[in-house]
């Protein structure tokens, strides 16, 4: 069976697994790490959220062999050591706005909102309405309110990106 | 009684009625009193009940009786095995074992409130865990009508009331003072002399060897300082960590992931397997089993492996044939002539002029985002399951007897948190199902249902339709006739216990005890009407289709068809809607909540053409509601473009005004009035299944359209009216019904249709490829690293340390 190995929260990782096992399964059945959360295999409710290189993506829809070793992949459970804090300042907002209802879908929430707004201050700008409107992590609760206001309350406690050169503004 | 010593005069002294509730039955105003226990432990544990046995007997058509425990429980030998208690730790801690589920309506925050306000400690010295199923509990275990806190409120408070009453009798003892000379603040006990005691300090001191009965002196509602106030949730931290744990996430041993191949159309059973050897041998699989379709296991083939995506590619590659099921050929226009004959007939009419029409509304998921799922481990003569349930005693009864055919005793049920739930867990299907799997399979399993059968042979709300009829003469409304015609709605659950459970089953016996008593007790005209009459008809049995109370059962529908036609009734009198409601409410409170919602709402601004608004109410779970909706149907907003999503029309606003009676946590009441608020969007809107030759055709949140961020309100507002009794109403299913029906009306107003067809996309074209259903799931895509903007030739360069040739089965997709 291939050995397959990535970098998984800061912590290098090898897995003994078929190549078109998806990394969802492999985090959840095989690492025991939990926090990304299924809620359809397809791609489509997000619930499994997390970074590849501080990009999100989905887990479910991703092989582990297209998983290179130099990736480096967070899941919630890592997203407070990419600041050094105890809480990211996304989670810090999510508390303060108290988002949350039975809470199943809020890390892959977490981790859309955090990607959007590195992606928003990579093109130096800050989120938009339309930004927000194409959130498409499934909120079965509905706190999609307070999950806007919880993404701009993050925003501006997230760090700025270090010095890149700004591209086209686009508003 | 032997091992009760009484302390006081409990039987005798009443508590202040404006200490403890009074609360509204059908014959008034009564007052009961509370009894408080300390019980025998190592540390102080304290608990409560009602003094007095309800009024009602067993089991009456009295639903709001025999939902509420306490009501049923005599005073046996066993007094204390029946008690809710708290537990005080050494550690300054208290401890509670809720007796209902956290589905994410907050219920664990709020007790944790009730509990820290009355005894004094910080509230993240709460400690709240879900109790196991607890057959002495009888009535007293079910989640559901929105009733939780309104049936624990006062034992809860009590319980904790006799919890600090005993560390101030502990704290005077060790300080030497009395009573009257202590307070009590933040889990410490302080004397005038300044000398204190922590309760941690003091809970092995205040326990007592001989169980005794006490008169819990509970607190004036002015002396609580938490009821009332924004309360964040206790889960919180836990949850943006992502270490909140769900069935999937707990740490069973051998529980490996399993799954079910399910049969094509609803409720087929599989009758053999092709090619069981072979997908034996598939990578990571050890199981394969056929588990048959039954009354309480939906069942089919199920396979066990080392991981769920292997599972999804052993049942991809199943051959399996299968029975027909419960409902084979129907689709929505057999079941809506079926519907049609079923009607009753409307009274007589009176004199007067008349406005008649019939809604229809289609069957719509009941899904949580956590799918149906549980963990099981029978052994030979012992079981241990652990599932999200609303129901645990009748759960834990049912997979006694009726799947493994053991004694109650031997059965282990634990209650998980559940991923929402919205009526879904007052059935327990995985449970069943998982503890079915792992008696055959004779190891522990892991089941999990993929998405797709979620929505296919998942519980559904009901298809139904609805007619009304309202007369009116001169200024006076004098009828509103309205005939609600379903599909049955399973309530085998019963009210939680095995007995009324059992009697659920018989034929009829569903729609008879259940389906109408909860129609009759749920459903009301919140208006002066002259002779209104509702009346409720089904047709099939409750083993046709799955269905479940889905959030607010009746409601959303029966109150959207009342409030259309009111719409147009108020027009012809020549009156202003909201006005109309207001002159015809029952009562004072309903027309407070409406006057807010007036003076908030912005009611009669003007509208550019194609936007309207909507106004709608709802009496319910002892409380009033008032919505206020703007929906803006103009083309390029209904047809603006979202990629892989349904746009339509958009609701722009939405004021929702509510009086449950006593607020507790405001701020969770907001949060279960804005889901609601999505779900009463999302039933009007977009939200719902098509039925076709036996099986519903959506198979994925983008198929079935649940309120997105592209939907929601961009401006929404709840106002949660000061306290206006002293107990709490219902919240978990009080946003949806005002909410829906609100924007139906603001629907008709913005078109100028009538809608009789809900939601109002459903007679569109589809909007989405329909997945096979031969596999019964579809597979993962494998696109996820190109979505993120990721370019990855098809192989990987390096990285692993082999590369040898896999047998997986990469070419069955």
């Amino acid at each position: 069976m291939p050995v397959h190995t990535f970098i998984l929260n800061g912590k290098r990782v090898s897995v003994d697994v078929e190549d078109d096992v998806r990394l969802l399964w492999v985090l959840r059945d095989m690492l025991g790490v939990n926090g990304p959360k299924y809620g359809c295999g397809l791609g489509v409710c997000q619930a499994c959220t997390s970074h590849i290189n501080g990009k999100a993506f989905n887990p479910c829809s991703v092989p582990i062999s297209l998983i290179r070793s130099s990736d480096r992949i967070t899941t919630i459970e890592g997203l407070p050591a990419t600041v050094g804090k105890e809480l990211h300042p996304m989670q810090e907002a999510w508390l303060d706005v108290d988002v949350a209802q039975c809470g199943y879908c809020q890390p892959g929430q977490i981790m859309t909102a955090v990607a959007l707004v590195e992606e928003a201050q990579a093109k130096g700008r800050k989120v938009s309405d339309a930004d927000l409107e194409q959130m498409h992590n499934v909120c079965r609760c509905g706190t999609y309110p307070r999950i806007r206001e919880a993404v701009r309350a993050g925003e501006a406690h997230m760090p700025r990106p270090k010095r890149r050169r700004k591209k086209k503004r686009r508003t | 009684m032997t091992d009760l010593e009484f302390r006081g005069d409990a039987a005798t002294d009443p508590v202040a009625g404006d200490r403890i509730s009074a609360r509204e039955s059908a014959g008034g105003i009564t007052r009961r009193r509370m009894m408080g226990y300390l019980i025998a432990a190592p540390t102080l544990v304290a608990a409560a009940r009602w003094a007095e046995p309800a009024e009602a007997a067993i089991p009456t058509i009295q639903a709001s009786d025999a939902f509420d425990l306490s009501d049923l429980l005599n005073l046996a030998a066993a007094a204390t095995a029946n008690l809710v208690s708290v537990r005080v730790n050494s550690d300054g801690t208290a401890s509670f074992d809720l007796h209902r589920a956290e589905v994410g309506q907050g219920i664990t925050t709020a007790t944790a409130m009730i509990i820290a306000d009355e005894m004094d400690i910080p509230i993240d010295r709460v400690k709240i865990t879900l109790a196991d199923a607890r057959p002495e509990l009888l009535f007293n275990q079910l989640t559901g009508g929105s009733n939780s806190m309104h049936s624990i409120f006062t034992p809860v408070r009590a319980a904790a009331a006799t919890a600090r009453g005993q560390l101030m009798q502990a704290a005077a003892a060790e300080l030497g003072a009395s009573v009257s000379d202590l307070t009590a603040r933040a889990g410490v006990i302080s004397a005038r002399d300044g000398r204190s005691a922590t309760y941690g300090a003091l809970a092995k001191k205040a326990a007592v060897t001989r169980s005794a009965v006490v008169t819990p002196q509970l607190k004036t509602r002015a002396a609580l300082q938490l009821i009332g106030t924004d309360q964040r949730r206790i889960d919180g931290p836990a949850i943006v960590r992502g270490e909140k744990q769900f069935a999937m996430d707990l740490d069973v041993p051998d529980a490996l992931p399993t799954m079910v191949c399910r049969a094509p159309t609803i409720n087929g059973t599989a009758l053999g397997i092709g090619n069981a050897a072979d997908v034996k041998a598939m990578p990571g699989i050890t199981d394969v089993a056929i588990i048959p379709h039954s009354t309480y296991v939906p069942g089919g083939v199920a396979v066990r492996g080392k991981t769920f995506g292997q599972c999804i590619d052993a049942i991809r590659a199943l051959k399996v044939s299968w029975s027909a099921g419960t409902a084979p050929g129907k689709s929505d226009a057999s079941v809506l002539a079926d519907l049609r004959k079923a009607e009753l007939p409307l009274t007589p009419a009176l004199p007067g002029k008349t406005v008649e029409e019939v809604f229809t509304f289609h069957f719509r998921p009941g899904d949580p985002l956590e799918t149906n799922c549980a963990i099981a481990d029978v052994r030979s003569n012992s079981a241990e399951i652990w599932s999200c349930c609303k129901s645990p005693i009748h759960v834990q009864g049912l997979i006694a007897t009726t799947i493994l055919k053991m004694p109650l005793a031997k059965v282990k049920l634990h209650v998980t948190e559940g991923g929402g739930s919205f009526g879904r867990h007052l059935f327990a299907d995985a449970a069943y199902e998982a503890a079915a799997i792992s008696k055959v399979l004779r190891k522990p399993v892991r089941l999990m249902w993929h998405r797709t059968d979620n929505f296919r042979q998942g519980r559904v709300h009901p298809m139904a339709t609805s007619r009304v009829r309202m007369t009116y003469l001169g200024n006076n409304v004098i009828s509103h006739d309205q005939r609600h015609t379903s599909v049955a709605t399973d309530f085998s659950h019963g009210f939680g216990d095995a007995i009324t459970a059992v009697d659920a089953q018989l034929p009829l016996q569903n729609f008879v005890q259940f389906s109408t008593t909860i129609f009759t007790l749920t459903q009301n005209i919140p208006y002066d009407f002259g002779v209104v009459t509702q009346l409720l008809n089904e047709v099939y049995d409750i083993q046709t289709f799955n269905t479940s109370s889905v959030r607010n059962i009746y409601s959303p529908d029966v109150r959207t068809a009342s409030e259309l036609v009111i719409d147009r009734v108020a027009e012809q009198m020549g009156k202003d809607r909201l006005a109309f409601r207001r002159e015809f409410a029952k009562d004072d409170r309903m027309r407070a909540v409406l006057d807010k919602l007036a003076q908030e709402g912005g009611w009669g601004r003007s509208l550019p053409a194609g936007v309207a608004q909507g106004v709608a109410v709802h009496h319910e779970y002892t409380g009033r509601a008032a919505c206020l909706v703007e929906l803006d149907t103009r083309p390029e907003t209904v047809n603006r473009k979202i990629e892989k999503g349904y746009s339509g029309p958009r609701v722009t606003k939405v004021v929702y005004v509510v009086d449950v009676g006593l607020p507790i946590n405001p701020l969770g009441l907001r949060a279960q009035m804005m889901g609601g608020v999505m779900d009463g969007i999302a039933n009007a809107l977009s939200y719902s299944l098509h039925l076709k030759d036996g099986y519903f055709l959506e198979g994925s949140w983008d198929d079935a359209h649940y309120t997105r961020q592209w939907n929601m309100p961009l401006e929404l507002r709840v106002i949660v009216m000061p306290q206006t009794t002293n107990e709490p109403g219902g919240a978990g299913e009080f946003g949806v019904a005002a909410t829906m029906a609100a924007v139906a009306c603001a629907y008709r107003k913005a078109t100028g249709t009538m809608p009789t067809e809900f939601p109002i996309n459903h007679a569109a074209a589809l909007d989405f490829e329909v997945s096979p259903n031969i596999p019964s799931i579809p597979q993962s895509p494998t696109d996820g690293l190109k979505k993120a903007g990721l370019k990855r030739p098809r192989r990987k360069r390096k990285a692993t340390k082999k590369r040898t040739k896999t047998t997986t089965a990469k070419t069955r997709s």
